[in-house]
Protein backbone atom coordinates (compact mmCIF):
# COMPACT_ATOMS: atom_id res chain seq x y z
CA UNK A 1 0.00 0.00 0.00
CA UNK A 2 2.56 2.68 0.66
CA UNK A 3 4.52 1.55 -2.58
CA UNK A 4 1.57 2.37 -4.29
CA UNK A 5 0.59 5.55 -2.53
CA UNK A 6 4.34 6.88 -2.85
CA UNK A 7 4.59 6.27 -6.32
CA UNK A 8 1.79 8.07 -7.08
CA UNK A 9 2.69 11.11 -4.73
CA UNK A 10 6.05 10.71 -7.00
CA UNK A 11 4.53 10.91 -10.53
CA UNK A 12 2.46 13.85 -9.00
CA UNK A 13 5.54 15.90 -7.82
CA UNK A 14 7.27 15.00 -10.96
CA UNK A 15 4.50 15.57 -13.16
CA UNK A 16 4.05 19.25 -12.15
CA UNK A 17 1.03 19.82 -14.22
CA UNK A 18 -1.13 16.68 -12.87
CA UNK A 19 -3.21 17.03 -10.06
CA UNK A 20 -1.36 18.38 -6.74
CA UNK A 21 -5.33 17.94 -4.66
CA UNK A 22 -7.06 14.81 -3.29
CA UNK A 23 -6.21 11.23 -3.54
CA UNK A 24 -4.75 9.25 -0.87
CA UNK A 25 -2.19 10.94 1.76
CA UNK A 26 0.43 9.50 4.09
CA UNK A 27 -1.26 11.13 7.49
CA UNK A 28 2.30 11.83 9.15
CA UNK A 29 1.25 15.57 10.16
CA UNK A 30 -1.14 16.34 12.90
CA UNK A 31 -4.15 18.98 12.24
CA UNK A 32 -2.77 22.08 13.22
CA UNK A 33 -5.02 24.06 15.86
CA UNK A 34 -6.33 27.54 15.67
CA UNK A 35 -3.80 27.98 18.86
CA UNK A 36 -0.66 26.61 16.53
CA UNK A 37 -1.59 29.47 13.79
CA UNK A 38 -2.17 32.43 16.22
CA UNK A 39 1.23 31.35 18.25
CA UNK A 40 3.41 32.27 15.12
CA UNK A 41 0.99 33.88 12.18
CA UNK A 42 3.17 37.14 12.87
CA UNK A 43 3.09 38.73 9.06
CA UNK A 44 1.32 41.82 7.71
CA UNK A 45 0.90 42.08 4.19
CA UNK A 46 0.55 45.03 2.21
CA UNK A 47 -3.33 45.43 1.94
CA UNK A 48 -2.82 45.47 6.33
CA UNK A 49 -4.02 42.05 6.30
CA UNK A 50 -2.23 40.64 9.95
CA UNK A 51 -2.02 43.73 11.37
CA UNK A 52 -3.09 43.52 14.84
CA UNK A 53 -5.17 46.12 17.15
CA UNK A 54 -3.63 49.54 18.89
CA UNK A 55 -2.42 52.50 17.43
CA UNK A 56 0.72 55.31 17.55
CA UNK A 57 1.67 58.44 16.72
CA UNK A 58 5.34 59.96 15.77
CA UNK A 59 5.95 61.58 19.00
CA UNK A 60 5.25 58.63 21.10
CA UNK A 61 7.25 56.88 18.57
CA UNK A 62 10.58 59.14 19.26
CA UNK A 63 10.74 58.11 23.30
CA UNK A 64 10.58 54.43 22.24
CA UNK A 65 13.03 55.40 19.38
CA UNK A 66 15.62 57.31 21.52
CA UNK A 67 15.31 54.24 24.24
CA UNK A 68 15.57 51.03 22.19
CA UNK A 69 16.66 51.96 18.85
CA UNK A 70 18.88 55.23 18.68
CA UNK A 71 22.15 53.05 20.05
CA UNK A 72 22.59 51.15 16.31
CA UNK A 73 20.64 53.61 13.76
CA UNK A 74 22.05 56.45 15.66
CA UNK A 75 19.93 59.98 17.20
CA UNK A 76 18.02 60.81 13.87
CA UNK A 77 18.35 57.04 12.63
CA UNK A 78 21.39 58.58 9.99
CA UNK A 79 23.98 58.50 11.94
CA UNK A 80 24.44 54.51 12.81
CA UNK A 81 26.21 52.88 13.41
CA UNK A 82 23.95 50.47 11.82
CA UNK A 83 22.05 50.61 8.81
CA UNK A 84 20.57 54.03 8.06
CA UNK A 85 16.59 53.88 8.10
CA UNK A 86 15.90 58.10 7.53
CA UNK A 87 16.80 59.86 4.10
CA UNK A 88 14.80 60.81 1.13
CA UNK A 89 17.07 61.88 -1.16
CA UNK A 90 17.22 62.11 -3.86
CA UNK A 91 13.88 63.43 -4.45
CA UNK A 92 13.85 63.27 -8.16
CA UNK A 93 14.59 59.95 -9.83
CA UNK A 94 15.52 56.65 -8.58
CA UNK A 95 19.10 56.61 -9.35
CA UNK A 96 20.79 53.70 -7.08
CA UNK A 97 21.52 51.33 -10.17
CA UNK A 98 23.19 53.83 -12.01
CA UNK A 99 24.75 55.57 -8.44
CA UNK A 100 26.75 53.64 -5.74
CA UNK A 101 27.03 56.44 -3.17
CA UNK A 102 23.07 57.24 -2.41
CA UNK A 103 22.21 54.65 0.47
CA UNK A 104 19.06 53.24 0.64
CA UNK A 105 16.68 54.17 3.43
CA UNK A 106 13.15 53.58 4.14
CA UNK A 107 11.95 56.87 2.86
CA UNK A 108 13.62 56.24 -0.68
CA UNK A 109 13.48 53.14 -0.84
CA UNK A 110 11.36 51.03 0.91
CA UNK A 111 7.97 50.45 -1.17
CA UNK A 112 5.69 49.35 1.38
CA UNK A 113 4.66 50.45 4.67
CA UNK A 114 3.38 47.65 6.48
CA UNK A 115 6.28 45.89 5.86
CA UNK A 116 7.99 48.31 8.49
CA UNK A 117 5.71 46.64 10.62
CA UNK A 118 6.16 43.49 10.12
CA UNK A 119 9.81 43.72 10.50
CA UNK A 120 10.06 45.59 13.49
CA UNK A 121 7.74 43.50 14.85
CA UNK A 122 9.55 40.23 14.08
CA UNK A 123 12.94 41.40 14.66
CA UNK A 124 13.48 44.42 16.59
CA UNK A 125 15.59 45.63 18.78
CA UNK A 126 18.46 43.11 18.24
CA UNK A 127 19.38 42.49 21.40
CA UNK A 128 15.20 41.66 22.18
CA UNK A 129 13.39 40.78 18.75
CA UNK A 130 9.68 39.85 19.56
CA UNK A 131 9.30 42.28 22.46
CA UNK A 132 7.90 44.94 21.27
CA UNK A 133 3.62 45.55 22.18
CA UNK A 134 1.40 46.66 18.99
CA UNK A 135 1.06 49.94 20.49
CA UNK A 136 5.12 50.59 19.91
CA UNK A 137 5.32 48.76 17.06
CA UNK A 138 2.80 51.32 15.86
CA UNK A 139 4.30 54.36 17.32
CA UNK A 140 8.11 53.56 15.87
CA UNK A 141 6.57 52.86 12.50
CA UNK A 142 5.02 56.16 13.24
CA UNK A 143 7.72 57.84 14.01
CA UNK A 144 9.85 56.38 10.99
CA UNK A 145 7.30 56.91 8.46
CA UNK A 146 7.24 61.15 10.20
CA UNK A 147 10.99 60.94 10.14
CA UNK A 148 11.09 60.01 6.38
CA UNK A 149 8.38 63.03 5.41
CA UNK A 150 6.19 60.67 4.37
CA UNK A 151 3.38 61.05 7.29
CA UNK A 152 2.73 63.76 9.40
CA UNK A 153 4.23 63.98 13.11
CA UNK A 154 0.18 63.89 14.35
CA UNK A 155 -0.56 61.07 12.06
CA UNK A 156 -2.04 58.10 13.91
CA UNK A 157 -0.66 54.66 12.67
CA UNK A 158 -3.17 51.58 12.94
CA UNK A 159 -4.60 48.73 10.81
CA UNK A 160 -7.17 51.05 8.83
CA UNK A 161 -4.41 53.99 8.52
CA UNK A 162 -0.57 52.14 7.73
CA UNK A 163 -1.97 50.08 4.71
CA UNK A 164 -2.69 53.56 3.00
CA UNK A 165 0.71 55.31 3.55
CA UNK A 166 2.10 55.49 0.30
CA UNK A 167 5.62 55.22 0.00
CA UNK A 168 7.68 56.88 -2.68
CA UNK A 169 9.34 53.90 -3.97
CA UNK A 170 6.52 51.95 -4.65
CA UNK A 171 6.60 52.30 -8.41
CA UNK A 172 9.91 51.71 -8.65
CA UNK A 173 9.92 47.87 -8.99
CA UNK A 174 9.60 45.27 -11.48
CA UNK A 175 9.58 42.01 -12.07
CA UNK A 176 12.69 39.91 -12.98
CA UNK A 177 12.59 39.62 -16.35
CA UNK A 178 16.19 37.37 -16.36
CA UNK A 179 15.10 33.92 -18.91
CA UNK A 180 18.67 32.45 -19.23
CA UNK A 181 19.70 32.08 -23.19
CA UNK A 182 22.08 34.52 -25.13
CA UNK A 183 21.00 37.86 -23.04
CA UNK A 184 22.42 39.83 -20.54
CA UNK A 185 19.91 41.30 -18.60
CA UNK B 1 65.55 14.53 7.34
CA UNK B 2 62.98 15.21 10.32
CA UNK B 3 60.72 17.81 8.48
CA UNK B 4 57.45 16.58 6.31
CA UNK B 5 57.46 17.62 2.72
CA UNK B 6 55.26 20.55 2.56
CA UNK B 7 52.66 20.66 -0.25
CA UNK B 8 51.80 23.97 -1.86
CA UNK B 9 48.62 23.54 -0.39
CA UNK B 10 49.79 24.01 3.13
CA UNK B 11 52.12 26.95 2.14
CA UNK B 12 48.75 28.59 0.77
CA UNK B 13 47.04 27.40 4.53
CA UNK B 14 49.83 29.25 5.95
CA UNK B 15 49.21 32.20 4.01
CA UNK B 16 45.34 32.09 5.08
CA UNK B 17 45.92 31.57 8.56
CA UNK B 18 47.50 34.86 8.57
CA UNK B 19 44.06 36.53 8.09
CA UNK B 20 42.36 34.42 10.80
CA UNK B 21 42.89 34.17 14.47
CA UNK B 22 45.02 31.39 16.58
CA UNK B 23 42.88 28.45 17.21
CA UNK B 24 42.89 25.73 18.89
CA UNK B 25 42.05 22.64 17.82
CA UNK B 26 39.43 20.06 18.70
CA UNK B 27 41.91 18.09 20.66
CA UNK B 28 42.72 21.50 22.65
CA UNK B 29 46.03 21.44 21.86
CA UNK B 30 47.64 25.38 20.78
CA UNK B 31 48.36 25.04 16.73
CA UNK B 32 50.20 27.64 15.20
CA UNK B 33 49.17 28.00 11.79
CA UNK B 34 51.91 26.30 9.56
CA UNK B 35 53.56 24.60 11.76
CA UNK B 36 53.67 20.99 12.04
CA UNK B 37 52.97 18.74 14.88
CA UNK B 38 55.41 16.36 16.08
CA UNK B 39 55.95 13.84 13.38
CA UNK B 40 58.02 10.66 14.22
CA UNK B 41 61.28 10.51 12.30
CA UNK B 42 59.94 7.47 10.23
CA UNK B 43 56.10 6.52 10.54
CA UNK B 44 56.96 2.52 9.63
CA UNK B 45 58.90 2.04 12.87
CA UNK B 46 56.23 3.43 15.34
CA UNK B 47 52.75 2.54 16.08
CA UNK B 48 50.23 4.72 15.22
CA UNK B 49 47.03 6.73 16.49
CA UNK B 50 44.46 4.35 18.36
CA UNK B 51 40.82 4.30 16.47
CA UNK B 52 38.59 7.51 17.47
CA UNK B 53 34.88 8.27 17.34
CA UNK B 54 34.83 11.00 15.58
CA UNK B 55 37.57 11.94 12.95
CA UNK B 56 39.55 14.95 12.49
CA UNK B 57 41.16 16.66 10.11
CA UNK B 58 45.17 16.27 9.99
CA UNK B 59 47.23 18.66 11.65
CA UNK B 60 48.71 19.73 8.46
CA UNK B 61 45.64 20.82 6.81
CA UNK B 62 43.93 24.24 8.18
CA UNK B 63 41.47 25.65 6.23
CA UNK B 64 39.08 27.82 7.90
CA UNK B 65 36.36 30.30 7.17
CA UNK B 66 36.45 34.05 7.13
CA UNK B 67 34.23 36.08 8.97
CA UNK B 68 32.89 39.09 7.51
CA UNK B 69 30.97 41.44 10.36
CA UNK B 70 30.64 40.64 14.04
CA UNK B 71 28.82 37.52 14.34
CA UNK B 72 25.62 38.20 12.89
CA UNK B 73 27.29 38.81 9.08
CA UNK B 74 28.98 36.53 6.78
CA UNK B 75 31.43 33.78 6.54
CA UNK B 76 33.19 32.79 3.76
CA UNK B 77 34.40 29.25 2.81
CA UNK B 78 38.12 28.76 1.50
CA UNK B 79 37.52 28.39 -2.15
CA UNK B 80 41.30 28.19 -2.74
CA UNK B 81 41.57 25.34 -0.33
CA UNK B 82 39.14 22.67 -1.69
CA UNK B 83 39.20 20.16 -4.29
CA UNK B 84 36.57 18.37 -6.05
CA UNK B 85 32.77 19.93 -6.02
CA UNK B 86 31.58 19.00 -2.43
CA UNK B 87 32.17 21.35 0.54
CA UNK B 88 32.78 20.25 3.73
CA UNK B 89 29.88 20.75 5.87
CA UNK B 90 32.17 22.85 8.47
CA UNK B 91 33.59 24.89 6.01
CA UNK B 92 30.07 25.85 4.47
CA UNK B 93 29.67 29.55 4.10
CA UNK B 94 27.11 31.24 6.60
CA UNK B 95 24.88 34.23 6.02
CA UNK B 96 22.50 34.77 9.33
CA UNK B 97 20.68 38.25 10.42
CA UNK B 98 20.34 37.70 13.50
CA UNK B 99 22.96 34.53 14.71
CA UNK B 100 22.36 31.01 14.87
CA UNK B 101 19.14 29.52 16.62
CA UNK B 102 20.11 26.58 19.28
CA UNK B 103 16.67 24.41 18.44
CA UNK B 104 15.65 21.07 19.97
CA UNK B 105 14.91 18.89 17.55
CA UNK B 106 12.47 16.53 20.02
CA UNK B 107 10.25 20.23 20.19
CA UNK B 108 10.86 21.50 16.39
CA UNK B 109 7.80 21.86 14.36
CA UNK B 110 6.67 22.86 10.74
CA UNK B 111 3.56 24.44 10.39
CA UNK B 112 1.59 24.51 7.03
CA UNK B 113 -1.21 26.72 6.64
CA UNK B 114 -3.20 29.30 4.44
CA UNK B 115 -4.54 28.40 1.44
CA UNK B 116 -4.73 24.76 2.31
CA UNK B 117 -7.85 21.92 2.76
CA UNK B 118 -5.91 20.63 6.02
CA UNK B 119 -3.56 23.51 7.89
CA UNK B 120 -0.79 21.06 9.55
CA UNK B 121 2.09 20.27 12.06
CA UNK B 122 4.56 18.06 11.38
CA UNK B 123 7.68 17.07 13.62
CA UNK B 124 11.14 16.40 12.79
CA UNK B 125 10.30 12.47 13.06
CA UNK B 126 6.84 12.96 10.49
CA UNK B 127 9.28 14.84 7.95
CA UNK B 128 11.67 12.26 7.76
CA UNK B 129 9.20 9.36 7.28
CA UNK B 130 7.71 10.74 4.05
CA UNK B 131 9.88 9.66 1.24
CA UNK B 132 13.22 11.00 0.76
CA UNK B 133 15.62 11.66 -1.77
CA UNK B 134 19.28 13.73 -2.00
CA UNK B 135 20.57 15.43 -3.93
CA UNK B 136 23.71 17.72 -4.51
CA UNK B 137 23.46 21.27 -5.33
CA UNK B 138 25.34 24.49 -4.94
CA UNK B 139 24.10 27.05 -2.61
CA UNK B 140 25.08 30.76 -2.99
CA UNK B 141 24.35 34.28 -1.43
CA UNK B 142 23.07 36.53 -3.90
CA UNK B 143 25.80 39.42 -2.82
CA UNK B 144 28.52 37.09 -3.71
CA UNK B 145 31.34 38.78 -5.82
CA UNK B 146 30.45 42.16 -4.78
CA UNK B 147 33.87 42.48 -3.98
CA UNK B 148 35.15 42.09 -7.83
CA UNK B 149 32.36 44.33 -9.04
CA UNK B 150 33.34 47.99 -7.66
CA UNK B 151 36.12 49.28 -5.59
CA UNK B 152 37.90 46.24 -6.98
CA UNK B 153 41.54 45.51 -5.60
CA UNK B 154 44.53 43.51 -6.45
CA UNK B 155 44.80 41.59 -2.96
CA UNK B 156 41.64 39.62 -3.27
CA UNK B 157 41.72 35.84 -2.60
CA UNK B 158 39.24 33.60 -4.52
CA UNK B 159 37.75 32.91 -0.91
CA UNK B 160 37.17 36.86 -0.32
CA UNK B 161 35.82 37.19 -4.00
CA UNK B 162 33.76 34.02 -4.43
CA UNK B 163 33.23 32.37 -0.56
CA UNK B 164 29.94 32.27 -0.33
CA UNK B 165 29.17 29.68 -2.41
CA UNK B 166 29.43 25.82 -1.12
CA UNK B 167 28.36 22.75 -2.41
CA UNK B 168 26.47 19.74 -0.59
CA UNK B 169 24.51 16.59 -0.92
CA UNK B 170 20.93 17.83 0.74
CA UNK B 171 18.67 14.96 1.77
CA UNK B 172 15.13 15.88 2.77
CA UNK B 173 11.50 15.32 1.75
CA UNK B 174 9.93 17.13 -1.52
CA UNK B 175 8.02 20.16 -0.51
CA UNK B 176 5.37 19.26 -3.08
CA UNK B 177 4.59 16.06 -0.98
CA UNK B 178 3.60 18.24 1.81
CA UNK B 179 1.89 20.94 0.08
CA UNK B 180 -0.07 17.60 -1.51
CA UNK B 181 -0.63 16.46 2.26
CA UNK B 182 -2.26 19.64 3.19
CA UNK B 183 -4.25 19.87 0.28
CA UNK B 184 -3.15 23.31 -1.89
CA UNK B 185 -6.15 25.48 -2.72
CA UNK B 186 -7.33 26.76 -6.05
CA UNK B 187 -5.46 30.49 -6.25
CA UNK B 188 -2.26 29.70 -4.65
CA UNK B 189 0.31 31.21 -6.03
CA UNK B 190 3.39 32.12 -3.38
CA UNK B 191 4.02 30.47 -0.22
CA UNK B 192 5.59 32.31 2.50
CA UNK B 193 8.60 30.71 4.54
CA UNK B 194 9.84 31.79 8.36
CA UNK B 195 12.55 31.01 10.06
CA UNK B 196 13.00 30.33 13.68
CA UNK B 197 16.04 32.09 14.37
CA UNK B 198 15.81 35.91 16.35
CA UNK B 199 15.30 37.57 13.04
CA UNK B 200 12.27 35.46 12.48
CA UNK B 201 13.58 35.46 8.72
CA UNK B 202 11.12 35.44 6.41
CA UNK B 203 10.79 35.09 2.38
CA UNK B 204 8.03 34.98 -0.20
CA UNK B 205 8.04 31.92 -2.58
CA UNK B 206 6.41 31.32 -5.82
CA UNK B 207 4.54 27.95 -5.91
CA UNK B 208 5.90 26.74 -9.14
CA UNK B 209 9.10 26.25 -7.61
CA UNK B 210 7.62 23.51 -4.71
CA UNK B 211 6.10 21.91 -7.41
CA UNK B 212 9.06 22.03 -9.51
CA UNK B 213 12.32 20.65 -6.92
CA UNK B 214 12.16 22.37 -3.48
CA UNK B 215 13.05 20.46 -0.42
CA UNK B 216 12.62 20.95 3.07
CA UNK B 217 16.14 19.67 4.33
CA UNK B 218 17.24 17.94 7.19
CA UNK B 219 20.50 15.97 6.01
CA UNK B 220 24.13 17.33 4.67
CA UNK B 221 26.46 15.85 3.21
CA UNK B 222 25.40 12.36 5.09
CA UNK B 223 24.46 13.90 8.31
CA UNK B 224 21.85 15.98 9.62
CA UNK B 225 22.16 19.97 8.70
CA UNK B 226 24.37 21.88 10.85
CA UNK B 227 23.00 24.43 13.00
CA UNK B 228 24.67 27.23 11.00
CA UNK B 229 22.92 25.61 7.64
CA UNK B 230 19.41 25.49 9.38
CA UNK B 231 18.85 22.29 12.03
CA UNK B 232 16.85 21.10 12.42
CA UNK B 233 15.38 21.61 9.06
CA UNK B 234 15.26 24.05 6.50
CA UNK B 235 13.93 25.64 2.67
CA UNK B 236 16.14 24.34 -0.08
CA UNK B 237 15.53 25.84 -3.71
CA UNK B 238 17.97 24.63 -5.77
CA UNK B 239 19.86 27.31 -8.01
CA UNK B 240 17.64 29.70 -6.39
CA UNK B 241 19.64 32.39 -4.16
CA UNK B 242 20.36 32.05 -1.00
CA UNK B 243 17.93 34.07 1.65
CA UNK B 244 15.19 32.41 -0.03
CA UNK B 245 16.64 29.05 1.50
CA UNK B 246 14.94 30.19 4.67
CA UNK B 247 16.97 28.19 7.72
CA UNK B 248 14.98 26.61 10.78
CA UNK B 249 12.23 26.85 8.65
CA UNK B 250 9.35 26.77 10.93
CA UNK B 251 6.12 27.85 9.62
CA UNK B 252 5.14 28.04 5.97
CA UNK B 253 1.95 29.71 4.91
CA UNK B 254 0.17 29.66 1.63
CA UNK B 255 -1.50 32.86 -0.36
CA UNK B 256 -2.17 34.05 -3.50
CA UNK B 257 -0.03 37.17 -3.28
CA UNK B 258 3.47 37.77 -2.34
CA UNK B 259 3.84 38.74 1.72
CA UNK B 260 6.61 41.69 0.72
CA UNK B 261 8.80 40.98 3.41
CA UNK B 262 11.82 43.06 4.30
CA UNK B 263 14.23 40.59 2.92
CA UNK B 264 12.30 40.88 -0.45
CA UNK B 265 12.03 44.80 -1.02
CA UNK B 266 14.27 46.85 1.03
CA UNK B 267 17.14 43.95 0.51
CA UNK B 268 17.43 41.24 -2.18
CA UNK B 269 16.28 43.66 -4.74
CA UNK B 270 18.60 44.53 -7.99
CA UNK B 271 18.40 48.37 -8.16
CA UNK B 272 19.32 48.73 -12.01
CA UNK B 273 20.49 51.77 -14.51
CA UNK B 274 17.31 52.27 -15.34
CA UNK B 275 16.07 54.08 -12.65
CA UNK B 276 13.79 50.64 -11.28
CA UNK B 277 14.69 47.72 -8.88
CA UNK B 278 14.15 44.34 -9.75
CA UNK B 279 12.39 41.93 -7.67
CA UNK B 280 12.11 38.25 -6.61
CA UNK B 281 15.47 37.99 -8.29
CA UNK B 282 15.53 34.43 -7.45
CA UNK B 283 17.67 32.43 -10.13
CA UNK B 284 21.56 32.45 -9.88
CA UNK B 285 22.97 33.05 -13.11
CA UNK B 286 26.10 30.73 -14.67
CA UNK B 287 29.47 31.96 -12.96
CA UNK B 288 32.58 30.52 -12.96
CA UNK B 289 36.23 31.56 -11.22
CA UNK B 290 39.70 30.29 -11.62
CA UNK B 291 40.95 29.13 -7.42
CA UNK B 292 43.94 28.31 -8.41
CA UNK B 293 46.17 30.20 -9.78
CA UNK B 294 45.16 33.08 -7.26
CA UNK B 295 46.33 35.58 -5.13
CA UNK B 296 48.32 35.00 -3.05
CA UNK B 297 49.74 32.20 -4.87
CA UNK B 298 53.21 32.75 -6.11
CA UNK B 299 53.85 30.96 -9.45
CA UNK B 300 57.85 29.58 -8.59
CA UNK B 301 58.54 28.23 -11.62
CA UNK B 302 57.40 28.66 -15.42
CA UNK B 303 56.22 25.44 -17.25
CA UNK B 304 53.49 23.20 -16.89
CA UNK B 305 50.40 24.29 -14.86
CA UNK B 306 47.15 23.11 -14.40
CA UNK B 307 44.75 25.70 -13.71
CA UNK B 308 41.43 24.87 -12.20
CA UNK B 309 38.27 26.03 -10.78
CA UNK B 310 34.48 25.69 -10.13
CA UNK B 311 31.56 26.52 -12.53
CA UNK B 312 28.08 26.51 -11.47
CA UNK B 313 24.21 27.79 -12.94
CA UNK B 314 21.07 28.13 -10.98
CA UNK B 315 19.22 27.37 -14.27
CA UNK B 316 20.72 23.51 -15.06
CA UNK B 317 24.17 22.03 -15.85
CA UNK B 318 27.10 23.88 -17.44
CA UNK B 319 27.82 22.96 -20.66
CA UNK B 320 31.27 24.48 -21.26
CA UNK B 321 33.63 26.18 -19.26
CA UNK B 322 36.39 28.16 -21.53
CA UNK B 323 39.94 29.57 -20.31
CA UNK B 324 41.59 32.17 -21.56
CA UNK B 325 45.07 32.40 -20.87
CA UNK B 326 45.68 35.66 -22.77
CA UNK B 327 43.70 38.36 -21.45
CA UNK B 328 40.98 37.26 -23.04
CA UNK B 329 42.08 37.18 -26.85
CA UNK B 330 41.63 33.38 -27.33
CA UNK B 331 39.72 30.50 -25.29
CA UNK B 332 39.76 27.32 -24.94
CA UNK B 333 37.35 24.63 -23.42
CA UNK B 334 38.44 23.49 -20.27
CA UNK B 335 38.07 20.06 -19.01
CA UNK B 336 34.69 19.11 -17.07
CA UNK B 337 35.09 16.89 -13.93
CA UNK B 338 32.56 14.19 -13.71
CA UNK B 339 29.74 14.24 -12.80
CA UNK B 340 28.50 17.27 -14.15
CA UNK B 341 25.41 17.69 -12.14
CA UNK B 342 22.03 20.42 -12.56
CA UNK B 343 22.81 23.56 -10.16
CA UNK B 344 25.61 22.34 -8.87
CA UNK B 345 29.53 23.03 -8.64
CA UNK B 346 31.21 21.67 -11.49
CA UNK B 347 35.36 21.47 -11.49
CA UNK B 348 37.29 22.31 -14.64
CA UNK B 349 40.43 22.21 -15.66
CA UNK B 350 42.86 23.57 -17.79
CA UNK B 351 46.89 22.32 -18.37
CA UNK B 352 48.76 25.96 -19.11
CA UNK B 353 52.69 26.17 -20.60
CA UNK B 354 53.38 29.08 -18.12
CA UNK B 355 56.35 30.84 -20.48
CA UNK B 356 57.22 33.12 -17.32
CA UNK B 357 55.47 36.50 -18.85
CA UNK B 358 53.14 38.14 -17.36
CA UNK B 359 49.66 37.64 -18.53
CA UNK B 360 45.91 37.64 -17.57
CA UNK B 361 43.94 34.18 -16.84
CA UNK B 362 40.00 34.00 -17.48
CA UNK B 363 37.29 31.56 -17.17
CA UNK B 364 33.78 31.75 -18.83
CA UNK B 365 31.00 29.44 -18.05
CA UNK B 366 28.42 28.51 -20.49
CA UNK B 367 25.30 26.88 -18.78
CA UNK B 368 22.68 24.78 -20.86
CA UNK B 369 20.23 27.47 -22.01
CA UNK B 370 23.13 28.98 -23.61
CA UNK B 371 23.74 32.03 -21.45
CA UNK B 372 27.10 32.87 -21.42
CA UNK B 373 28.96 34.58 -18.30
CA UNK B 374 28.96 38.33 -19.12
CA UNK B 375 32.09 40.18 -18.77
CA UNK B 376 31.77 43.24 -15.98
CA UNK B 377 31.78 45.40 -18.62
CA UNK B 378 28.64 43.81 -20.00
CA UNK B 379 27.39 43.21 -16.72
CA UNK B 380 27.22 46.65 -15.90
CA UNK B 381 25.95 47.51 -19.05
CA UNK B 382 22.91 45.64 -18.33
CA UNK B 383 22.81 46.87 -14.49
CA UNK B 384 24.48 49.72 -13.58
CA UNK B 385 27.23 50.59 -11.57
CA UNK B 386 25.35 50.93 -8.46
CA UNK B 387 23.06 47.86 -8.57
CA UNK B 388 23.26 45.35 -5.47
CA UNK B 389 23.38 41.15 -5.83
CA UNK B 390 23.72 38.87 -8.52
CA UNK B 391 27.53 39.68 -9.60
CA UNK B 392 28.80 36.63 -12.06
CA UNK B 393 30.82 38.40 -14.47
CA UNK B 394 33.93 36.86 -15.39
CA UNK B 395 36.99 37.22 -12.94
CA UNK B 396 40.57 37.50 -14.08
CA UNK B 397 44.15 36.59 -12.37
CA UNK B 398 47.16 38.73 -13.18
CA UNK B 399 50.27 36.75 -13.36
CA UNK B 400 52.69 39.12 -12.68
CA UNK B 401 56.60 38.36 -13.87
CA UNK B 402 58.32 37.63 -11.12
CA UNK B 403 55.17 34.72 -10.40
CA UNK B 404 52.87 35.91 -7.99
CA UNK B 405 49.84 36.82 -8.93
CA UNK B 406 46.41 39.24 -8.27
CA UNK B 407 43.07 39.66 -9.15
CA UNK B 408 42.98 41.10 -12.39
CA UNK B 409 39.99 43.09 -12.59
CA UNK B 410 40.30 46.85 -12.43
CA UNK B 411 37.50 49.50 -11.73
Amino acid sequence: MRGTVAGLVLALAVGGSCRRDGGATYGFGKAATPADVSAWDIDVMPDGTGLPPGSGTAPQGAAIYSHKCAACHGPTGTEGPSERLVGREPRQGFPFGSDPRWVRTIGNYWPYATTLYDYVNRAMPLNAPGSLKPDEVYSLVAFLLWRNEIVADSAVMNARTLPRVVMPARDRFVVDKRRGGREIR
Amino acid sequence: MTDAPISRRVLLASVAGTLGALALDRAGMAQVPGQAPTVPPDPTKAPGAPLSELGQRSPFERPRRIAVGSGQGSSLAPLQDLVGIVTPADLHFERHHAGVPTIDPHRYKLLIHGMVERPQVFDLNALKRFPAVSRLHFLECSGNGSASYRGIRPNLSPQLIDGLTSTSEWSGVPLALLFREVGVKPGAKWFLAEGEDAAVMSRSIPMEKAWEDALIAYGQNGEALRPEQGYPARLFLPGWEGNANVKWIRRIEIADRPFMTREETSKYTDPLGDGTARMFSFVMDAKSIITFPAYPVILHDRGWWEIGGIAWSGRGRITRVDVSTDGGKQWEPADLQQPVLPKCHTRFRYLWKWDGRETTLRSRAVDETGYVQPTLEQLRNARGLGTAYHFNHIRAWRVQGDGTVVFGLEG
